[in-house]
């Protein structure tokens, strides 16, 4: 079966302009994910892992920057052969695929949520952002079917009666801004492959034009600034709790009504990571990009949250990019695998040829500096360290610790070569006739 | 239905409300340091002199907060029956132009720091969220501002704009916001490097919500705080002003007014340097208070607000 891509980047690169000089974090990074796999990123701490994902959300911050490449994403249900690249899109637009299309579970639950907000309004914000529309509608249906319990001339009714009509006219204001954005952006997507001047042109006009149309209506948003007046939101925030709540129950945490109501600060690390994963879940994207999700967790909350990531994978979320320097995890979890080193692409195969027949230099070190069951001798490591990216080294950039250099490799770049079928390596050991064999 | 069982149901009312919780918790701690009920009581002391005013102290003039006074004589009278403070210079009423200074007080300290306030933290807030060359521009701006000396650059802008209150409202305002926009950018720029902010883009917050949202609740409490002590320094800064005869027009109910009345008549007589002492002390007095009440409920409101010092 030939696999559906969802996300694909080219030639990636993306530095940092730092005071001490510019950081080449990304190196031309190429990797490419399919629909409904687990996508493994491996490698050490500082190689990029986290800068790659971070540019698929285009959420690097300042000073770093995406220099050049392409990240095509594959988000159009109906066609999936023509991609959208999001490099050049406007801010608007990732705004509205970011927690929606693309979501992301942090490395460290207790500094990815806000302290001073609650778990309600935190994953409720979700909610708010992508799924508005809805959560007005359902609202309208309650309202009008308590208006109808009610006696004819009640005040209650009056007031309800107000707050119909302010959020139906904050309803029709988002219906009108998604019928203007769908125009332009079915325009953008016409115009994506091509490249002449005047339609480059045409594409920034467009970009621009879709981040200045505003979904609010002026008045709506007055009137719910306003103290008091606001109130008549209520009834939106009882819809938006209530499918809160639904989602908490739904990932397994007990007592949801009273979690719903809590800071951060008040539960454990296993909960807040399953807050963390309620809010990325909350619009049900098409990828969800884990962040060493278990990093900082002991390993009995790191065996349920990969369990329960597991379970989301087969209900919730088509694919899965996972992010971790934990080879274990990865043989568990994983469909495919890439190995990054400092910015570079190293490997990229399913895991059980990445584990079997491991073909990179610095793949095999790693694979050689896990600890095995039984373990007679000393546990291997590869010398050095991660070069300072500032000044990376010349050539491929991980000759300095390889065991099989040659004098080519502090020359050139190594190019990425498939070197038996689904498994890519950019290595000099493989493109040179005169290579010793390894 | 017990507290406990409220616990186990999940069901909170709103005696268990986290927010009723904490607020009940702020409240005890408030309470419990005697020095902040001590700036406390003294605020509201002035607020009732400041809303009563009309009461105690009938206006005369169509104008408020002008002083009446009986006569032109240039030397003090002591505390009278006439007059219970005694008069000024020129025979203008103390315990009059004191009790409608207060208001004028409150006029200068709130509008001025609410001022600050709302421009110091817009522009703090662009400058730390935003970076780059709008902070640039905004911080050199501030720096500006640092660079000349505050009371002279005062005492030139009152001139240019013509003495009266409201000049120094409007001066005191053009002078102090930097402040604000330095102590928020530096909160702003600690608060935007942490993750929850990144976790909030990725979900797909807008900037506006970003820093309205999630990163100036956590980082308005230097900024509050320094507001709650600025209230304080900003009257003294204007009773320094009318003291040095550019702020309010004579006759103008306000305590730097009455304190520069009195200016000529500080060394007192030849022979007995205490002749005149109710004039200097009195308005001195009340100035102090009023501005050690601030300074007592800032420091109050630091210790309740700033999590570091809050769990002590």
């Amino acid at each position: 079966m030939h696999a559906l891509t969802l996300v694909e980047t080219g030639d990636l690169k993306a530095s940092f302009y730092t005071f001490e000089g510019v950081v080449q974090a990304l190196n031309g990074v190429g990797i490419v994910l399919n629909q409904g796999e687990t996508y493994g990123l491996v490698g050490e701490s500082g190689c990029g892992k986290s800068v790659t994902v971070r540019s698929l959300m285009r959420i690097i911050q300042a000073p770093g920057r995406i220099d050049s490449g392409r990240i095509v994403l594959f988000l159009n249900r109906d066609d999936r052969t023509h991609g959208i690249d999001i490099v050049h899109r406007s801010e608007a637009y990732m705004q509205s695929i970011r927690g929606s299309d693309i979501s992301m579970i942090f490395q460290e639950p207790a500094a990815a949520l806000n302290p001073v907000l609650t778990i309600d309004y935190q994953v409720g914000e979700s909610f708010r952002f992508h799924r508005m529309e809805q959560m007005l509608d359902e609202t309208l249906i309650d309202l009008d079917a308590a208006r109808g319990a009610r006696r004819r001339f009640s005040p209650a009714r009056f007031a309800q009666s107000i707050s119909a009509a302010l959020l139906r006219r904050e309803r029709d204001g988002l219906g009108r801004y998604a019928e203007r954005v769908q125009v332009i952006d079915n325009e953008l997507y016409l115009l994506e492959e091509k490249q002449d001047g005047q339609s480059e042109g045409r594409k920034g006009e467009l970009n621009a034009r879709r981040d200045r149309a505003r979904s609010k209506d002026a008045f709506v948003s007055l009137a719910r600034h306003f103290p008091f007046l606001r109130r008549y939101r209520r009834k939106l925030d009882a819809t938006i709790h209530r499918h809160v709540v639904e989602l908490l129950t739904m990932l397994g945490i007990p007592n949801p009504e009273n979690v719903a109501e809590r800071y951060p600060h008040e539960l454990s690390g296993g909960m807040q990571q399953r807050i963390v994963i309620a809010i990325a879940l909350a619009c049900h994207p098409t990828l969800l990009v884990a962040d060493e999700p278990t990093s900082n967790l002991d390993v009995t909350i790191q065996a349920q949250i990969v369990e329960l990531i597991k379970t989301l994978k087969k209900t919730f979320i088509s694919s899965v990019l996972f992010i971790t320097h934990d080879l274990g995890l990865v043989a568990e979890m994983c469909d495919r695998v890439t190995v990054m080193y400092a910015g570079d692409v190293s490997e990229t195969a399913t895991v059980k040829e990445l584990f079997r027949n491991p073909l990179h230099p610095y793949t095999t070190g790693l694979l050689a500096s896990v600890p095995k069951e039984v373990q007679d001798e000393e546990l291997a490591m590869i010398p050095g360290a991660v070069p300072n990216l500032i000044a990376p080294p010349p050539g491929c950039r991980f000759h300095p610790r390889c065991p099989h250099r040659m004098t080519i490799c502090s020359l050139e770049k190594p190019v990425t070569i498939e070197h038996s079928p689904g498994h890519w390596v950019a290595c000099h050991l493989y493109t040179e006739k005169d290579a010793p064999h390894v | 239905m017990s507290s406990l069982e409220t616990k186990i149901t999940g069901a909170t009312g709103r005696a268990e409300h986290p927010r009723w919780q904490e607020f009940l918790f702020t409240t005890r701690r408030f309470l419990s340091n005697p020095l902040s009920v001590i700036g406390l009581t003294l605020i509201v002391f002035f607020g009732i002199i400041a809303i009563l005013a009309p009461v105690i102290e009938p206006p005369k003039y169509p104008d408020h907060y002008r002083i009446p006074h009986t006569g032109f004589r240039i030397e003090p009278t002591p505390p009278s029956a006439a007059h219970p403070l005694g008069t000024t210079q020129q025979q203008y009423d103390m315990l009059y132009g004191l009790v409608w200074g207060t208001r004028s007080a409150f006029m200068i300290g709130v509008l001025v720091v609410a001022a600050n306030l709302l421009i110091g933290v817009l522009l703090g807030a662009i400058a730390g969220y935003f970076g780059g060359t709008v902070d640039e521009i905004i911080m050199r701006i501030t720096d500006i501002f640092y660079a000349i000396p505050f009371l002279i650059m005062a005492m030139a802008l009152v001139v240019a704009i013509g003495r009266g209150l409201k000049a120094v409202v409007i001066v005191l305002i053009i002078l102090e916001w930097p402040s604000y926009t330095r102590v928020l950018r530096s909160d702003i720029l600690v608060t935007r490097g942490r993750d929850f902010i990144l976790a909030a883009r990725a979900s797909g917050a807008s900037h506006m919500r970003i820093i309205f949202t999630h990163i100036l609740p956590n980082a308005m409490y230097s900024v509050l705080i320094l507001a709650s002590l600025n209230i304080g320094t900003t009257i003294l800064t204007a009773a320094a002003l009318s003291f040095l005869g550019l702020g309010s027009e004579t006759g103008t109910a306000d305590w730097g007014q009455i304190v520069s009345l009195c200016r000529n008549w500080i060394v007192g007589a030849p022979g007995n340097r205490f002749a005149y002492w109710y004039t200097v002390f009195i308005p001195g007095f009340v100035i102090s208070l009023f501005v050690l009440g601030w300074n007592l409920l800032g420091d109050a409101v630091r210790d309740v607000f700033d999590p570091k010092m809050r769990r002590r």
